[in-house]
């Protein structure tokens, strides 16, 4: 399948930390990757590269078929960027912002109005086409973000955190815009760290840690490949789960600590030697603390 | 699609080289500030006008109760024509100064764009062209109001709008670069203690500078302000020749100048 975006060995600096440390991604055309990782894992970071707001020290970056830095205007004519803080223009309408972005985007006056129509309608805000970006809601401006970046019909959707800081209402209506976006055939590369927005919305996820990917593929073969297929939910008082987290990791058995409980994973090769406890399919939320080491949302 | 191996993408960094900018790119940020201006236009022609005007009022009469002629001009003809400078600096220094820094670190509305096709150069040439535009327009308020105070008009005067647009351009690139350059908007007021009010205060606006030591007479010519004042009237009273062509190259040297350290700066805060 050709790719939408691939990044071979991709190091970036500051100073002495290494915000993205050889990372490798690619994104196939028409498919939405997720790229899972706590904070700080690299993820804005990365995403800052392929809109040449940043500039690897090391490695290979292309877009679209087209090299960065060097071509990087040339893919971003055909990108959508949706950032993770918002950069409205607020004292703008939302007819006004996405007018600006047909400008800036160089769609031709014959088929701007059209665009901007199109745009309004995928993301439901065309009865608000003259509301003052400041006076719409978190949800609606997050919309609107997403329908300024889609104004010139991108063919690849750089989503960075699309939902962070929504409440799940609206996180839903934004998950049924991005699935649309999907559905169209738009490649997405969405950075996230809430799991269930990558497993819902991604056909494939890559799990940074420390700038680095430490495992890329689909949702369910990473889970089995690094996980397996089930896990023990052990219950009880902070000395009993201490005593089971003990026990498991005795037996060879990883387990993660969610406050009220330990989990025990790939129980199914158990040989009579798996904790009591509530049986439960292994899922990409056990994965993603298992490589990288953190709780996730 | 195959792997190749990696390689130090450092010296692809491109490049802020002339002939880069594309006319796309900078129509698309005019509009830009175009559809923004028209959200506050009517404070911006205000703060831009009135204070250059209250200065005209306040030394053209306030002085010129005293002083009635000044280097062979009417004192009022002779303020008047110097603080379209003043309007000119101050409509395009503090907009450029304040509101570059203001896009880049709170809006972010510079990283908008920049996730456009555009490119920080194009972003940095675009405001400064409008905010020289404003400014050349802002720049004309003084002269139309020495007019109703008995400023004859001259056909010179038509060149007063061009003369504060190269003027501002400089001033806008100027003050996107002192932007760039500092951390903190605090740090403005050093800016305009040192460099902004004394350029405005030894350019020839309030008294001819001929009466100032020498030493300081060799300093504005280094003072683009000063450039400005000359211009302005010799398009009000009449050209001198060759030392106008000198006026106007200094203010493309300034121009120019300030525009690369403008990009420059400007590449390097928002580029990692």
């Amino acid at each position: 399948m050709p790719l939408a975006l691939r990044l071979r060995g991709v190091v970036k600096r500051y100073g002495r930390i290494t915000a993205v440390d050889h990372l490798d991604l690619e994104v196939p055309e028409g498919t939405c990757v997720g790229l899972l990782g706590p904070n700080g894992a690299g993820k804005s970071t990365t995403m800052r590269l392929l809109t040449a707001q940043a500039i690897a020290d090391e490695g290979e970056l292309e877009v679209l078929g087209h090299r960065l830095p060097g071509d990087s205007k040339a893919a971003r004519a055909e990108c959508g960027v949706v950032p993770q803080l918002d950069n409205l223009d607020t004292t703008l309408t939302v007819e006004q912002n996405l007018r600006v972005f047909a400008h800036l985007y160089r769609i031709p006056r014959a088929e701007r109005r059209d665009a901007i129509e199109r745009a309004l309608d995928m993301a439901r805000l065309a009865d608000r086409r003259d509301t003052r970006a400041d006076k719409l809601s978190g949800g609606m401006r997050r919309r609107l973000l997403i329908a300024r970046s889609l104004v010139h019909g991108p063919r690849l959707v750089l989503l960075d955190e699309p939902t962070v800081g929504l409440d799940p209402q609206v996180r839903q209506e934004l998950w049924a815009l991005i699935d649309a976006l999907r559905a169209e055939g738009v490649s997405i590369l969405m950075s996230t760290h809430y799991i269930e927005e990558a497993q819902r919305l991604a056909d494939t996820v890559t799990i940074m840690a420390d700038g680095r990917a430490v495992a890329s593929g689909r949702p369910s073969e990473l889970v089995l490949e690094h996980v397996g297929r089930e896990a023990v939910e052990v219950y009880g008082p902070p000395a009993r789960l201490a005593e089971a987290e003990a026990e498991a990791r005795a037996a060879g058995y990883n387990t993660r600590r969610t406050g009220t409980s330990v989990s025990v994973l790939g129980t199914e090769r158990a040989n009579g030697d798996a904790p009591e406890g509530e049986r439960r399919p292994a899922n990409l939320e056990d994965l993603f603390v298992l490589l990288t080491g953190e709780e996730a949302e | 699609m195959s792997a190749t191996a990696a390689e130090p993408a450092a010296a692809a960094r491109p490049r802020t080289t002339l002939g880069r900018l594309e006319r796309p790119a900078l129509m698309g940020v005019l509009v830009r500030e175009i559809i923004n201006f028209s959200s506050f236009w009517k404070s911006s022609v205000f703060s831009s006008t009135v204070e250059p005007t209250i200065y005209l009022l306040a030394f053209g009469f306030g002085f010129g109760s005293l002083v009635s002629h000044v280097a062979g001009y009417d004192y009022v003809e002779f303020v008047g024509t110097g603080t379209v400078a003043t309007a000119v600096l101050f409509s395009s220094v503090f907009s450029a100064m304040f509101g570059s820094f203001v896009k880049y670190q709170f809006q972010r509305t510079y990283d908008a764009i920049l996730a456009a096709p555009v490119d920080t150069e194009e972003l940095v040439t675009a405001e400064s062209l409008w905010i020289a535009a404003r400014a050349g327009v802002f720049g004309c308020a003084p002269l139309l109001v020495a007019m109703a105070f008995g400023l004859d008009p001259s056909w010179g005067m038509l060149l007063v709008p061009f003369i504060g647009f190269l003027t501002g351009y400089g001033w806008a690139c100027f003050g996107i670069f002192i932007a760039a350059r500092l951390n903190s908007i605090d740090h403005f007021s050093y800016v305009t203690s040192t460099v902004v009010t004394p350029m405005f205060l030894t350019a020839g606006t309030f008294f001819p500078i001929s009466g100032l030591p020498e030493w300081a007479q060799v300093l504005a010519q280094f003072n683009p302000l000063y450039h400005c004042v000359q211009l302005v009237r010799g398009a009000a009273f009449g050209f001198q020749g060759w030392v106008d062509v000198y006026h106007v190259a200094a203010l493309v040297v300034f121009a120019v100048a300030m525009w690369r350290l403008a990009i420059h700066y400007m590449g390097k805060k928002l580029i990692d």
